[in-house]
C-alpha cells in the first residue's frame, strides 16, 4: 500500500464516545451540528459545481438524510466498519475524512479519496474504516456481511454497519444477506435509509410490503422503524442494535428519511409534489437540532453561527483544493487494478 | 513418486494452506458435513472445524459477496461453487465487486481470495450444467483465471492461488476429479500466468488447457504414430495469458491449432490466434485453426454431444489442415 500523506492534514474532531447517557453532552450536540451542516453545505456546493460541469458523471446528493449517518457514528466504536451504496459523499465526512479529499474525488483528481478512480459513487477510506460506496443496488449488502464475518472470525468485538437505500430491499442480495447474517450470528447492523423513492419509483409502487423493517422479521431478526430525520433517535436505535450485534445478533433498522433533491442531479423529481417536499423540510434534521440546542441552551446562537462560518470556510477550502489538484497521470490506469505490481496487461 | 487423484491434490492444497495461514477458510455448498459435493474437501471439517469449513445455504450471490467482504477485511477465503454454472447467479459480486474493488478504491482494498469449482461439461447434463465460462471471467480485468489439467498442476496452482493477493477464478472439472497423477510429498508452488510445454515437438504447435488437454493428448499420440511430432502447450492460466511461450513455439513449428471447450465467439482461442497473427505473422506457414464447442447449447443426447464438443477426431482434422495433409 502506498503511503497516504494526506490523511494527517486538516484534522477534524474525533467522534465523541458516550455510554448511553440520559442526556447528550455539549460535545456530542456540537459534533452532530457541525458534521451535519458540513454534509449539507458540501452537497449544496457539489450540486452547484455539477451545474458548472466541474463535477461530472452521476452525482447522488444526500441533502435531508444527514441524521442517518451522523447518528450512527456517535453510537459506534472507532474500530467499527462502514459500507454503503452510491449516495456516499456524506459517509466519509461523518467519519472524519477531510471534505477536500471527497471534493477532489468528485473533481476526478489524483489526490481524491479514491485517487480519482471511483468518483461520486465510490468513496473509500480505509483509514476511517469506510469500505466504500458501491454502485450496484444492493451489491454492498453481502459485502457488509462478509466484513462482519471477518470480525467474528478474528474474534474482535467490532461490527459492520451496512447502509442501503429503500430500493435495495427488493434485491435478492438483501434477502440472502439477512439470512446468512442470522444463520452465522454475525455482528452486523443493516440500515435502510428509506427516503421513499428508488429513483422515481415510490416504495408503494415497488411492493405490497411498504413497512420495510418488517422484511427483517421473516428472518427472525430484530427490526424496527426509526425517525431518520432525528439524529438522537438514530443514535439511540443504532446504539441498541450495536449491543445486540456485538453478541452476534444482527438488526434491521429502517430510518425513515427524505432526500430533498432528485435521485441524481439529472433527475428533476417531477414525481413528487412541492407540498410533499415542504412537509419534510419542516422536519429538517439540522434545523431541528439547532432548535433543540438553543431551546436547551447548550450553546448560544452566536456559537452556532460561528460553526456555520467555519463550515463555510471548510467547504471553500475543499473546493480550492480540488480545483488546484492534478488529474491522474495516464499511467495510473494500470495501477491499483491488481495487487500484483507487475501484472502483464494484454495489449490489443 | 506417489499417484493421487485430482480431488485429493486439491484437498491437500487447501488443507496445507489452512494449516499455514489461519486466515484461510473454505465456504460453499456441501463443503463441510457432506465432505464436498465431489469430495474435494473430504475430512476438512474434521481437521479444521466448523468455524473454518463452512456450509452455506443455496445462496451463491450472498456467500460470494460474503467472501469478498471478508477478503476486504483481512481474510483469505476460498469460495467453492458446486459448478461454475451456478456462479452466474453470483457473477454480479465476482465482476462488480471482486474484480473492481482494488481499482475503484484507488488501491485501498485488495481482494485476496479464490473462487473454485468445476467448469465445462460433465457427461449428459444438458445445457444449464455444461458451460465453460473461463473466457467470460478472463475477459474481466481485476481477476486471474487458472485452469489446471492434472493433479500435479492442480495442487501447485491452487496453493499459489490461495497465496495470491488478487481474486483468482480456479476452474476444475467433474470429469477430472478421479484422474490420477504423480504428486510429490513435499511442498511446491507453480506460478500463475505461466504456460508449460507439456510435450516438445517440431512439426506443429497444439495449445489447450483444463480438461481439453485430455483431447489434445489423444491427438498427440495418434499423430506420433503417423510420424508427426506435435508440440503441446498447456496454458494452465488464461488470465494473464502467457503468449510468450506460445509465440516461441510457433516460431519453431510455424503451425498452430488451439483446442478449447468454450463456444467459438470471443473465446480464449480467438485471442491466442489474434496475438499470434499479430506477433508471429511471418512465421506462420498455414492459417491458425481452432477447435471449440459448436455454437449451440450442449444438449442431452449422446449423439448431439458427440457433434458439439471438441474431440480428438476434430483436433486431428485441424492438425491435418495446418499441416496441409
Amino acid at each position: 500500500m502506498k503511503p497516504e500523506p494526506h490523511r494527517s492534514t486538516t484534522k477534524l474532531p474525533t467522534n465523541p464516545k458516550i455510554e448511553s447517557p440520559e442526556e447528550f453532552s455539549k460535545e456530542v450536540y456540537m459534533f452532530w451540528y457541525e458534521r451535519m451542516l458540513l454534509m449539507r453545505k458540501f452537497e449544496e456546493k457539489a450540486g452547484q459545481l455539477y451545474g458548472q460541469q466541474k463535477i461530472k458523471g452521476f452525482c447522488h446528493l444526500y441533502n435531508g438524510q444527514e441524521a442517518c449517518i451522523a447518528g450512527a457514528v456517535t453510537a459506534l466504536n472507532n474500530e467499527d466498519k462502514y459500507i454503503t451504496a452510491y449516495r456516499d459523499h456524506a459517509h466519509p465526512i461523518a467519519l472524519g475524512t477531510p471534505p477536500r479529499y471527497v471534493m477532489a474525488e468528485l473533481f476526478a483528481k489524483a489526490s481524491g479519496i479514491s485517487k480519482g478512480k471511483g468518483g461520486s459513487m465510490h468513496m473509500f477510506d480505509k483509514a476511517h474504516h469506510l469500505f466504500g460506496g458501491h454502485g450496484i443496488v444492493g451489491g454492498q449488502i453481502p459485502l457488509g456481511v462478509g466484513i462482519a464475518f471477518a470480525e467474528k472470525y478474528k474474534k474482535t468485538h467490532n461490527l459492520c454497519i451496512t447502509f442501503m437505500g429503500d430500493g435495495a430491499v427488493r434485491q435478492g442480495a438483501f434477502h440472502e444477506s439477512l439470512n446468512l447474517a442470522m444463520l452465522y450470528q454475525l455482528p452486523v447492523i443493516f440500515v435502510i435509509e428509506n427516503n421513499g423513492y428508488s429513483m422515481g419509483t415510490s416504495v408503494e409502487r415497488s411492493s405490497n410490503v411498504t413497512a420495510l423493517y418488517k422484511l427483517g422479521t421473516a428472518y427472525e431478526m430484530p427490526s424496527e422503524a426509526v425517525d431518520g430525520m432525528n439524529v438522537i433517535a438514530v443514535h439511540r436505535a443504532v446504539e441498541k442494535a450495536a449491543k445486540k450485534a456485538r453478541r452476534g445478533l444482527p438488526s434491521l433498522l429502517e430510518l425513515k428519511t427524505y432526500r430533498y433533491k432528485g435521485h441524481s442531479i439529472s433527475d428533476p423529481a417531477n414525481y413528487r409534489t412541492k407540498e410533499e417536499i415542504a412537509t419534510y423540510k419542516q422536519q429538517d434534521p439540522i434545523e431541528r437540532l439547532r432548535a433543540e440546542i438553543l431551546d436547551k441552551q447548550i450553546v448560544s446562537e452566536e456559537a452556532l453561527d460561528l460553526v456555520d462560518q467555519q463550515v463555510k470556510q471548510q467547504i471553500a477550502d475543499a473546493v480550492a483544493f480540488a480545483e488546484a489538484a492534478a488529474y491522474p497521470q495516464p499511467s495510473a490506469a494500470y495501477e491499483d487494478v491488481y495487487a500484483q505490481r507487475d501484472y502483464p496487461f494484454l495489449k490489443s | 513418486m506417489r499417484n493421487i487423484q485430482f480431488r485429493q491434490a486439491l484437498g491437500e492444497a487447501m488443507s496445507e494452506e489452512m494449516r499455514r495461514d489461519e486466515n484461510v477458510f473454505l465456504m460453499g455448498e456441501e463443503v463441510a458435513a457432506y465432505n464436498g459435493a465431489y469430495k474435494v474437501s473430504q475430512g476438512m471439517l474434521d481437521e479444521f472445524g466448523p468455524a473454518r469449513v463452512i456450509d452455506t445455504p443455496i445462496s451463491e450471490l450472498g456467500f460470494a459477496g460474503l467472501g469478498i467482504g471478508a477478503a476486504m477485511n483481512g481474510l483469505r477465503p476460498i469460495i467453492e461453487f458446486m459448478t461454475f454454472n451456478f456462479s452466474l447467479v453470483a457473477i454480479d459480486q465476482v465482476v462488480n465487486s471482486a474484480a473492481k474493488m482494488m481499482s475503484m478504491s484507488g488501491g485501498q482494498f485488495p481482494v485476496p481470495m479464490v473462487f473454485r469449482g468445476p467448469t465445462g461439461n460433465a457427461g449428459m447434463l444438458s445445457s444449464q450444467h455444461s458451460q465453460s465460462f473461463e473466457n467470460w471471467y478472463a475477459n474481466c480485468p481485476g481477476l486471474k483465471v487458472v485452469i489446471p489439467s492434472n493433479p500435479y498442476d492442480a495442487k501447485g496452482l491452487l496453493k499459489a492461488s490461495i497465496r495470491d493477493n488478487d481474486p483468482v477464478i480456479f476452474m476444475e472439472s467433474e470429469l477430472m476429479y478421479g484422474d490420477k497423477g504423480e504428486v510429490p510429498e513435499g511442498e511446491y508452488l507453480l506460478p500463475i500466468g505461466k504456460a508449460t510445454v507439456a510435450r516438445e515437438g517440431k512439426d506443429v504447435t497444439l495449445v489447450s488447457f483444463g480438461k481439453m488437454m485430455k483431447v489434445a493428448w489423444e491427438a498427440v499420440q495418434v499423430m506420433q504414430q503417423q510420424g508427426v511430432e506435435v508440440e503441446l502447450i498447456d496454458m494452465r492460466t488464461v488470465r494473464p495469458l502467457d503468449m510468450t511461450t506460445v509465440i516461441h513455439s510457433v516460431q519453431k513449428t510455424n503451425r498452430l491449432v488451439i483446442v478449447e471447450e468454450a463456444w467459438p465467439l470471443g473465446s480464449i482461442a480467438s485471442e491466442i490466434a489474434y496475438q499470434v497473427q499479430k506477433n508471429a505473422f511471418d512465421y506462420l506457414d498455414a492459417p491458425i485453426q481452432k477447435v471449440n464447442s459448436e455454437d449451440v447449447p450442449l444438449p442431452y443426447a449422446p449423439t448431439l454431444i458427440q457433434e458439439v464438443l471438441p474431440n480428438a477426431a476434430k483436433t486431428l482434422y485441424a492438425l491435418d489442415v495446418v499441416l496441409y495433409r
